[in-house]
């Protein structure tokens, strides 16, 4: 996810600019269980995936809710995992309606039915999300380690069917992004109102997968460009968001909008997350919220706090005239490749620890990339 | 498969099933929702898309607004024709 807040509505120019007293989340991932029948070797998931056993019971996850709806959150995304293998989706999903809260089901679609949708739907599902890993059935199936393009596709359809809206979200790497032409097609083909073109980022399981997907140079360059030229051929007709492998970029993303300030991310046995790679720090706490209520959490847990704001900024950070344009970068990457989640970003050109690139982006220009290493339990 | 609104003067803008106004409380303003999109709203803008329910049409939307805001009619009727345009191309506004 990019930076989620817009202000580009405020067309009129008495715009001013908003100075909230205190930061408010504006959306929550809801990780309702890492079981998924699909096996990505670039799941965002941790490796060390939560047993059924340890996932919060129905009413834990509808304490949550409201609790969300009452810290003002607005958007609720349904995830995992695959959402749609807990049997309680319903229940939650009317819960967040009734709260106000904009929901989303993130799915693979392969679960699904068009009666559970029509019921979802009529619940007060807002939104659905369906993850693609290619655009062939041998890719796709290969990628996924599982059996389920067709079924993804019917499950599209069926979405727009029901009328309501769809994002495709089609994760490429270096075996996929040759067929971004035909990713763009099937979006307008699936009338999808928005297409996510993610390419993989480096954590968890992409992290250990990085050889195998890694695109090169030349391939970024060429998939940006026809992400460039789809936005203008397809202005009003779908929306396009791109997420690029910052390894390859000058300057840091904004991860999540910032570090505690837009987004919280909660774990299926309820651990609360700055971002889905953040338990990936083991010098960090975070907190359950079998323990707390989840304002409490945002506001005061160390976890939060720890790079919430610039206090925390080494140089060249700390006097940055970006710092409150990418607050940053992302502190999972800083220790993934420097071992110090407090380094700068290697993602920015002015990290002294830029030079940890060399070798991942050496790899990447080989002939012939390693097996994937698939997502599995006990992995 | 869709095709891109082009908004004119008969027009009747809306939103769209996958955006919701609403009013967000802890921010003390309106907000469009829509998929990992936020929306904020002025004053100005919210009257605006306030008055897009899909039975108005552009040229009512713009009369409403000259009555209630001091502005010359023609400043108005770009400013809204411009911003609802940007929002349909953004997929926030259908007609």
């Amino acid at each position: 996810m990019t930076e989620i807040v817009d202000q580009a509505a405020q067309a009129a120019k008495t715009a001013k600019p908003a100075a909230p007293d205190k930061v408010v989340p504006y959306a929550v991932l809801l990780e309702l269980t890492h079981r998924c029948p699909l096996q990505c070797p670039y799941c965002t998931n941790p490796i060390d995936l939560e047993r059924a056993g340890n996932e919060l019971a129905t009413e834990d996850w509808l304490r949550v809710i409201d609790e969300a709806a009452e810290m003002s959150i607005l958007h609720a995304h349904f995830s995992g995992g695959e959402p749609t293998v807990r049997k309680d989706l319903e229940a939650l999903v009317e819960r967040a309606a009734e709260r106000g809260l904009y929901t989303n089901l993130i799915t693979s679609g392969v679960l699904l039915d068009e009666d559970r949708l029509r019921g979802l739907r009529d619940l007060g599902l807002d939104h659905v999300q369906v993850s693609f890993q290619g655009t062939t059935p041998e890719l796709s199936d290969r990628v996924a380690g599982f059996k389920g393009h067709a079924r993804k596709l019917e499950i599209a359809r069926l979405v727009r069917k029901l009328d309501m809206p769809l994002t495709v979200n089609a994760v490429l790497h270096r075996h996929n992004l040759h067929q971004l032409p035909d990713v763009l097609k099937m979006a307008v083909e699936l009338d999808a109102e928005r297409l996510e073109v993610a390419q993989v980022q480096y954590y968890a399981w992409a992290l250990r997968n990085r050889a195998a997907l890694l695109p090169t140079r030349a391939q970024l360059d060429e998939a940006t460009a026809l992400v460039e030229d789809a936005r203008v051929r397809l202005k009003g007709v779908l929306a396009i968001d791109y997420v690029v492998p910052d390894y390859y970029a000058r300057r840091p993303k904004s991860c999540m909008g910032g570090w505690g300030r837009q987004f919280l991310n909660i774990t299926p046995s309820g651990k609360v997350l700055p971002c889905h790679a953040a338990a990936s720090i083991p010098s960090l706490g975070f907190e359950s919220v079998r323990d707390h209520d989840l304002s409490w959490i945002w506001d005061h847990s160390e976890g939060f706090n720890r790079f919430r704001g610039t206090a925390w900024m080494p140089e060249p950070c700390r006097s940055c005239d970006r710092r409150e344009i990418d607050w940053g970068g992302c502190r999972c990457q800083a220790f993934a490749l420097t071992g110090d989640a407090a380094n700068v970003d290697p993602a920015c050109e002015l990290s002294p620890q830029r030079d940890v690139l060399d070798m991942p982006l050496e790899e990447a220009d080989q002939e012939a990339p390693p097996e994937f290493v698939y997502r599995r339990f006990g992995g | 498969m869709a095709e891109r609104i082009v908004l004119d003067d008969a027009s009747k803008p809306k939103l769209p099933r996958h955006a919701k106004l609403r009013f967000d409380k802890a921010r003390d303003k309106w907000v469009i929702l829509a998929p990992e999109r936020v929306f904020e709203l002025d004053e100005i803008a919210h009257a605006v898309i306030s008055l897009c329910d899909g039975e108005t049409t552009l040229v009512g939307v713009i009369d409403k607004l000259a009555e209630k805001f001091e502005a010359p009619r023609e400043v108005i009727a770009r400013d809204v024709a411009n911003m609802l345009q940007r929002l349909a191309d953004r997929g926030f506004v259908v007609a």
